[in-house]
Order: structure tokens, then C-alpha cells, then sequence
């Protein structure tokens, strides 16, 4: 049986109905359409599907919706959430040219994002270990590393984030 | 050298905004209304009879829309060489015969996923095993079992090369080696699972949203399979999670969903899951190599003798044109006088091996590079002293296959050992540590036209505004690696107009113009990109009319398309912006819009290619001792890619493919039992992460390609190439295991160790 739950994604409430089984991947993407949130491989090896829960990265494909009641929830999409204005990260992945194919990069900068946050000026070593659980087959992850200390500069000369 | 304004730049991606801010749509993005979703039922068997289906319990099963099995379609076979139709040996759903765990039985189509899944576990096959053969050699022998009745040695494709006098060139040189190389199957592990959404209008036309790297042939193959008129499917690409030769050939989902859409009345979705794509999906050919090569004392060739069996595993896949391009490969890098090559494509029970990145040539250039450094070895030379001595240089032919123009290979090698101090290092570095090279040569597209397509091989259309825009349309399937923004960068700079000025759409084919054969053999920059220019330059040949008309200018002028202005060379002062020559020469064709199409195929470019790319790498190891663990310290790379249209996605190609060589060399592998994949997620699949890629520098030899636009060539694929044998030569070199034998585990490295 579905139950309605509620949650708070990018920092609106939704009230939708899950079955027990669901996945937050799922929700996210067929019930709330974020679809900027991934799904490559469902079992939490690759990374594409991160999001943060309470301020954590996580892996949406691991994570049951019913869970998330109460939780706060920040997708790809919550990044930048006026469209126009993108957030430092995004910034510097386009910059910087971290993005190839695209599929892993809400993923990355979800990883990104969550390293920022509690590490402004991250190292090359604790950067690569933040997004060690995020794979990518395109760019080797070089790019994707400048970008992250980059968006950490960019981040500190604005006085944090700009969300 | 570098005259131009956008070419040359790091411009940022064109769709970079797009997937930064997860506003991309990929094809599982796509969601209509009524959608239902499919999903695929599998052989369990590695080789089998099917006696009987029944699939009336999962017909019935409520929420079910759709089951279908390979008795329901029209029984077309398909595959990418329609040019000869013997080689196409696929059908969409399995005909009487399964022949890989994971081939596909049958397919059904449900409100929801889960109903699907349900569906599928009601259908019942009864199958009859048969014995398989999971290995060439098994494949081959006599008696073996069949794997397709039309083919009762197992061997579908034979292609032989031979030039020279070989036995004469054998006998008469002062050195000569064997050796036997093994390489494995790796996975392309594209971050985004294939899907596609079909949707069926009331005309009973498809249109097909899929994850797809060549959607013409799609479009073509679909339409035959189907039975239905080309113009009657429309494939259209969205954003693509990577491809990297995974995703270029018609396949059964992109298949059923056509079908059952058509049938039903109602879209169709199938995604497949990574377990489905490790379980089942394409891989590169395994290979067995024996090569032969002869030398004089002095480190010249004389000789190559090639010998290659590829595992091709159960249906032909990209197989042929591997076979084909591995024995071409096999002749460049170096001059060989005489070059004698057979390769055979062999069936095995196992899932397809199919194009992937480099396609051929990394299997074919590790034994090469691996021998000859084994031969410097023995001939007492520096390994890179007899890659000069041997090199290709710019003028080279290799009889019936190729001509080589620009060629920046020997720079290359200067290059990256003045970088990687590879003389000093070579001789000093410590036990344990190790300093290796390997090299590459790839081509800019094919010039074959096995797929028999019956346009162009690239086309472009090019629509010119009197606001000062431009619209570019195109088949060119951007997939990852960049194609819309570098074709944008080109029209930009053929019109002098900026990147903003530029709308691109592509990869739709009802509405981009036919064709183009697909994203694929490093073929776009150069064949799209002349394409390109090509409608360029027709359109600027009507605005340098009309600019002449207004100027009342000399016949003699030579007038340019720059900074968004169109004028005189010799008198500035006397320009018109785009937007004004755009209004004027449409005022001359009384309002008619200027429009232009630009074409190109390859014509009198040998058989392989109009262009080759070069490099050299060299990699620098530790060794653990005790463990056996190599940790590469650095990469160092020269490579020539002609003109880097756009240095940063350059640069992007070239560590995407240190990462993906790197795993080839020590990580990646399928653990395969029986025609099983064992390992069927990333966790078990060892795909480097971002903890594993050491640094790397980079050099860009500058060449200026005569056939590619604005003078670039092939850039990002070839690269895929050197990383496992400059691993190799390094290891070697640190430990004095000789890895013949990919990839470089530690357990051989110990074995060889104790065993020495």
C-alpha cells in the first residue's frame, strides 16, 4: 500500500504518495520529475544519483523514501534554484570544462557541494577523496578536481555559498 | 600558426549549462503521457534450443500490454555491414536459438516497472542446452559446436593484408622474434544505462528517443527490422551518457519498444540496469595475437608477420570492421617493408564484443609496441631510439591501405622524453621503479562504407539570419565527447561570428539533413566539420556577392567573414555586418532564405582513412615489492592531433582516456565462468575512481592536417591507445616481468617474480 509522505526537497514540501519499497532515486525522479538527479547503477557504487539529506551526500538509489520524512533534501536542481544565478560549483565545472557526457556531474557536484560546505579549502588529495565514491568515465576526473578547488576559491572570495 | 578567433580556444561546452544544472534530458529523462515500460527476458543459457515459449500466464497478468517474442516480429536479421548481408547474423528477439546468457528471449511491456518485471518471470521457455565454447581455441577446433548454422567453422570474417616479399624479408634480416600476445574484454561502463522511448502517431510513424551514438543507422536498421519506410522512423538523440563504441549499433530495446509502441498504441520505455549492462552488454575483443617481426642489427624492420584470432563472442557486432582495423593497425606506427596480416573474427558463447575506443588498435598496437621494446631489448637500443629509427613520418604509404599526411610522431617521441627525462630516468631510476613508453596512430573516420549508406557520410545545413545568427543543423551525434560545440566553433569561425550567434541542432532525423554514418572512429571533427564548412562556404560565397554588389568592389578583392563583419580584405572601411550582407543577399534572391548544405566523403584516401593522428606516452611506476601493486607516479603525453579545434575538450579526451587505459592495463577485467560475467556492478568491475588517476602533463604537437577542417584531425580516441604498454614497458622496466599476457595484476607480476 502507498503511503503519502512528506517531503522537503530544495526546500519546498511535497506531500506524495510512495510504496514502502520506493526508493528516493524513484520519488525524486518519477514522482517530483528532478530528473537532474541520476540513476547509474542502483546499488551505490557510482555515485550519479547523490543528493544531500540533512546536509549529507548520499545515494538516492540506496536511500527509501519513507525515510526521508522530516529530512531536508537538496537535489542538483536545488543548486540554483532562481536558474539564472548558478551556483559557484556549477560555475566552475562549465569553466573548467569537467563536463563531458554530463551523466555524472549532478552526482559530482553533489559531492562537491557537501566537501565545500564543511571544507571550503579543500586539498587536491581531500578533494579526489570526496568524490571518490562518484565515478566518471570521460574525464579522468582532472577537470573535475580543478573545478572543485576553483568553485572553493570562488566560494570563499563570496563569503560562502551563494544559494 | 594559430590565425584564428574561435578555433584554438577553450570555449566552454556548448550543454554545460544545460548538465550543470541537471536541465539536461537523457533518454530515461523522457516520460509521456501513457508510458509504458518494458523489460527484457533473458537466456539464463549460454547455448540453447528454445523448444517452446508460453507466454499466455504474463499476457494475462493484470497491467500487462505487451508480450512479444522473436515468432511475433517480421524475423529480420540485422547487423551494421548491410553492405554484405551474410555478416548480419542478429535478430532482435532470439529465433529458435539462444547463444550468450543474456541473449534476448522476450520481451514485455507493462503499466509500471515493477508489473514488467513480474510479467517476466511468468513466461515460461523451455530450452534445450547445448554445448558452448567460451574460448577461441575451443571455438575452432574441430568438432567444435556450431554457433550458427551458416557458419560451421565459427570463424565469421577472415581479412588478410600483405605487401612486400615477406619470406624474403624474414630470411634476410639479422634478427627475428615471436611472440604471443592475450588481451582481455573490458567494458566501455558508459555512466548512463542504454534506454529508449518509442512513440507510435496515428499514421502508425515511429519516433524513437534513445541513448545512441549513430542515429541514421538506427534510423535504417530500424526501419528494416520493422519492415517500414526510413522515412517513416524518426530517431532522436537526446543527451547521451557516453558511448565510447557501447552504443553503435541497433539493439533489441530500441527494437521492442518501436514494436510494442506500434502495437499498443501507447510509448514505450526500456532502461536497462547496470547489472544488465555488465551481464550482458558489448566489451572489447579479447584478442589472441601472434606477430612475427625481423630487424636488421641496427634496429631497422624488415618484417611483420600478424596473426589475430578476436574473441568476438556470440553475434558479429562491430566485430568485422575490429577485424579490419586491427590489421591495419598492425602496419602503422613504424615503416615496415613487408607486412603480412590474417585476422579471423571467431564466435564464442559469450556476450558480442563490439567497437570500443580505439577499435582494434589498443588490442593490436600492445603487441606492437610490447615487441618493440622487447626487441630494443635484445638489440642492446634505447626503446626509444628504435621507434625513431623506425617512426612514420608525413608522406609514408602503406600499400592498399593508406598514405600518411601530416605526421607529427617523431616530434611526439622528443617530445615526451625531453618531458619525462626518459634517458636519465631509463638508466637510473631504482629497482621497483620503472619508466616506460607507449605509442599510437589513429584514424579520423573510416573511409569505408560497409554500412552501404546511400548519402554522404556527412552532411551539414546552414541557415544564415539578417539578426547576425546562424542556425547549424546536423546528424552528428554529440555523445559526450564535444562534436556540437567544436561544429559550432567551426561556423562561428568560418562566419566570424561568436558562439553566441550560433543555434545548433543535431542528431533528429527528420529534421537534420541525411546523414551522417554516426559518432564513431573519431570520424566528426574532420568529416562533419568539412561538412560544415562546406555549407559554409557556399553561403559566404552569396555574402561576398552581395557585399561586392553594394561596394561596387574590384573582382580582384578577396573578401573575408570576420568579427562578425563581411568585407573587403584591402578596405575594412567598406564592410556590412553578417546580419546586413545576410538582408542584402536575401533582398538579391528576393527574400528567399540562405540556406546551404555542405557535404563530405572521403574519396582517394587509401582504405582506412583520410587522416592519422600520432602520439607517445610514457608512464612512470612503482611497484610494491612484497604486494605486487603498481602505482603509475606520472603520464607524460606528445600527441598530434593537427589543429586542436578546442584545446580544453582536448585536453578532457586525453584524461578520460588515461583513466579508461589505465584500468585496461592493471584493473579492469570480466570474471567470466562459463559464459558468465561474474562481476556485474562497479564495485566488482574496477573501474579506476578519482583516487587512482595520477597526474599527468601534456604536450599538443602542432600539425596542420591538408584533408580536416581549419587543418585538425582524429583527437581523444587514439589517445585510448599507449596507456597499457607504457604501463607494460614500465612495469617491465621496474620489475623485469613482461606482461604479454593484459591486464597487469599483481599476482603475475609475484608468479613471474618467484618464478625467475
Amino acid at each position: 500500500m502507498k503511503q503519502v509522505i512528506t517531503l522537503n526537497v530544495n526546500g519546498a514540501p511535497y506531500a506524495v504518495a510512495v510504496y514502502p519499497s520506493q526508493t528516493l532515486n524513484e520519488v525524486l525522479r518519477e514522482e517530483l520529475n528532478l530528473t537532474g538527479v541520476k540513476l547509474g547503477c542502483g546499488s551505490g557504487d557510482c555515485g550519479a544519483c547523490t543528493v544531500l539529506v540533512d546536509g549529507l551526500a548520499v545515494s538516492s538509489c540506496l536511500s527509501l523514501a519513507v525515510d526521508m520524512e522530516g529530512k531536508a533534501i537538496t537535489t542538483v536542481e536545488g543548486l540554483a534554484p532562481s536558474g539564472e544565478v548558478l551556483h559557484p560549483i556549477q560555475e566552475s565545472f562549465i569553466e573548467k570544462g569537467a563536463i563531458q557526457c554530463g551523466f555524472c556531474t549532478a552526482g559530482m557536484e553533489m559531492s562537491a557541494f557537501h566537501l565545500l560546505k564543511y571544507n571550503p579549502s579543500p586539498t587536491e588529495a581531500e578533494i579526489k577523496e570526496a568524490i571518490s565514491g562518484n565515478l566518471c568515465r570521460c574525464t579522468g576526473y582532472v577537470k573535475i578536481i580543478e573545478a572543485i578547488a576553483d568553485a572553493g576559491h570562488k566560494m570563499a572570495n563570496t563569503g560562502g555559498e551563494t544559494s | 600558426m594559430n590565425q584564428f578567433s574561435i578555433v584554438g580556444k577553450d570555449v566552454p561546452r556548448n550543454d554545460a549549462r544545460a548538465k550543470a544544472t541537471g536541465s539536461a534530458i537523457y533518454t530515461d529523462d523522457v516520460k509521456l503521457p501513457g508510458m509504458l515500460y518494458g523489460q527484457i527476458l533473458r537466456s539464463p543459457f549460454p547455448h540453447a534450443r528454445i523448444l517452446h515459449i508460453d507466454t499466455s500466464q504474463a499476457a494475462s497478468l493484470p497491467g500487462v500490454r505487451c508480450v512479444m517474442t522473436g515468432e511475433d516480429t517480421p524475423k529480420v536479421k540485422y547487423g551494421n555491414w548491410r553492405l554484405f548481408p551474410e555478416t548480419q547474423d542478429e535478430y532482435p528477439l532470439a529465433i529458435d536459438k539462444v547463444r550468450f546468457i543474456g541473449d534476448e528471449v522476450a520481451a514485455v511491456a507493462a503499466v509500471d516497472p515493477d508489473i514488467a518485471q513480474e510479467a517476466l518471470s511468468l513466461i515460461k521457455v523451455e530450452y534445450e542446452e547445448l554445448p558452448g565454447v567460451f574460448d577461441v581455441d575451443a571455438a575452432i577446433k574441430e568438432g567444435a559446436p556450431i554457433i550458427h548454422d551458416y557458419c560451421p567453422s565459427n570463424i565469421s570474417v577472415n581479412r588478410k593484408i600483405k605487401y612486400g616479399d615477406i619470406d624474403k624479408a624474414f630470411a634476410e634480416s639479422d634478427y627475428v622474434r615471436e611472440d604471443t600476445f592475450h588481451v582481455h574484454a573490458v567494458s566501455h561502463a558508459y555512466l548512463e544505462p542504454c534506454a529508449a522511448v518509442a512513440q507510435c502517431d496515428l499514421d502508425g510513424r515511429i519516433t524513437l528517443w534513445t541513448s545512441t551514438q549513430v542515429p541514421y543507422i538506427i534510423q535504417c536498421l530500424l526501419a528494416s527490422t520493422l519492415q517500414m519506410r526510413e522515412n517513416d522512423i524518426r530517431i532522436i538523440k537526446p543527451f547521451v551518457g557516453g558511448g565510447f563504441g557501447g552504443k553503435m549499433e541497433l539493439r533489441t530495446w530500441e527494437f521492442c519498444a518501436a514494436f510494442m509502441a506500434k502495437k499498443t498504441g501507447r510509448p514505450v520505455k526500456f532502461t536497462l540496469t547496470r547489472e544488465e549492462e555488465f551481464l550482458t552488454g558489448r566489451r572489447r575483443h579479447p584478442m589472441t595475437i601472434h606477430s612475427k617481426v625481423g630487424f636488421k642489427k641496427d634496429g631497422t624492420l624488415t618484417a611483420k608477420d600478424l596473426k589475430i584470432y578476436l574473441d568476438g563472442g556470440a553475434y558479429n557486432a562491430m566485430g568485422p570492421t575490429a577485424t579490419f582495423l586491427c590489421g591495419n593497425f598492425g602496419a602503422m606506427l613504424y615503416r615496415y617493408p613487408s607486412y603480412r596480416f590474417h585476422g579471423q573474427h571467431v564466435y564464442t558463447n559469450k556476450p558480442p564484443a563490439s567497437a570500443m575506443r580505439g577499435f582494434g588498435a589498443p588490442q593490436s598496437i600492445f603487441a606492437t609496441e610490447t615487441q618493440m621494446s622487447l626487441a630494443a631489448e635484445e638489440l642492446g637500443l634505447d626503446p626509444l631510439d628504435i621507434r625513431l629509427k623506425n617512426a612514420q613520418v608525413s608522406g609514408d604509404t602503406i600499400p592498399d591501405v593508406a598514405t600518411i599526411s601530416s605526421c607529427g610522431f617523431i616530434e611526439a617521441l622528443n617530445k615526451v622524453a625531453e618531458m619525462s627525462d626518459w634517458r636519465e630516468k631509463r638508466k637510473t631510476l631504482p629497482k621497483g621503479r620503472g619508466i616506460g613508453i607507449g605509442c599510437y596512430s589513429f584514424i579520423s573516420g573510416g573511409v569505408f562504407n560497409w554500412f552501404n549508406t546511400q548519402y554522404p557520410f556527412s552532411a551539414a545545413e546552414v541557415r544564415a539570419f539578417d539578426d547576425g545568427t546562424a542556425h547549424l543543423l546536423t546528424m552528428a551525434a554529440d555523445i559526450g565527447q564535444g562534436c556540437d560545440t567544436v561544429l559550432k566553433q567551426i561556423l562561428a569561425e568560418a562566419f566570424g561570428l561568436t558562439m553566441e550567434d550560433i543555434r545548433i541542432t543535431s542528431a533528429d532525423t527528420a529534421i537534420t539533413p541525411q546523414a551522417d554514418l554516426g559518432a564513431w572512429g573519431s570520424r566528426l571533427t574532420l568529416m562533419n566539420g568539412n561538412a560544415v564548412l562546406d555549407a559554409a562556404n557556399k553561403i559566404k560565397a552569396q555574402l561576398f556577392g552581395a557585399v561586392s554588389a553594394r561596394f561596387n568592389l574590384n573582382v580582384i578583392h578577396e573578401i573575408e567573414c570576420k568579427d562578425g563583419k563581411v568585407y573587403p580584405k584591402g578596405r575594412p572601411d567598406r564592410s556590412l555586418s553578417f546580419g546586413e550582407a545576410v538582408a542584402m543577399a536575401q533582398k538579391i534572391n528576393r527574400g528567399e532564405p540562405l540556406v546551404a548544405r555542405g557535404y563530405y566523403t572521403p574519396r582517394n584516401k587509401g582504405l582506412v582513412t583520410p587522416s592519422f593522428s600520432f602520439g607517445a606516452q610514457v608512464a612512470e611506476v612503482e611497484v610494491d615489492q612484497a604486494t605486487g601493486v603498481v602505482q603509475v607516479q606520472k603520464f607524460w603525453t606528445a600527441h598530434d592531433c593537427g589543429t586542436a579545434i578546442n584545446p580544453m575538450a582536448v585536453e578532457g579526451q586525453l584524461e578520460g582516456s588515461i583513466q579508461m587505459g589505465l584500468g585496461y592495463a592493471l584493473s579492469e577485467q570480466f570474471v567470466m565462468e562459463g559464459g558468465k560475467t561474474l562481476n556485474t556492478n562497479f564495485l566488482d568491475y574496477k573501474m579506476p575512481s578519482s583516487m587512482d588517476v595520477p597526474p599527468s602533463e601534456v604536450v599538443h604537437i602542432e600539425t596542420y592536417e591538408p584533408e580536416g577542417p581549419m587543418g585538425a584531425k582524429e583527437a581523444g580516441e587514439g589517445l585510448a591507445i599507449p596507456t597499457a604498454p607504457a604501463i607494460a614497458d614500465a612495469v617491465c622496466h621496474a620489475t623485469g616481468y613482461r606482461c604479454k599476457d593484459l591486464p597487469i595484476t599483481p599476482e603475475k607480476i609475484l608468479r613471474a617474480k618467484r618464478d625467475r
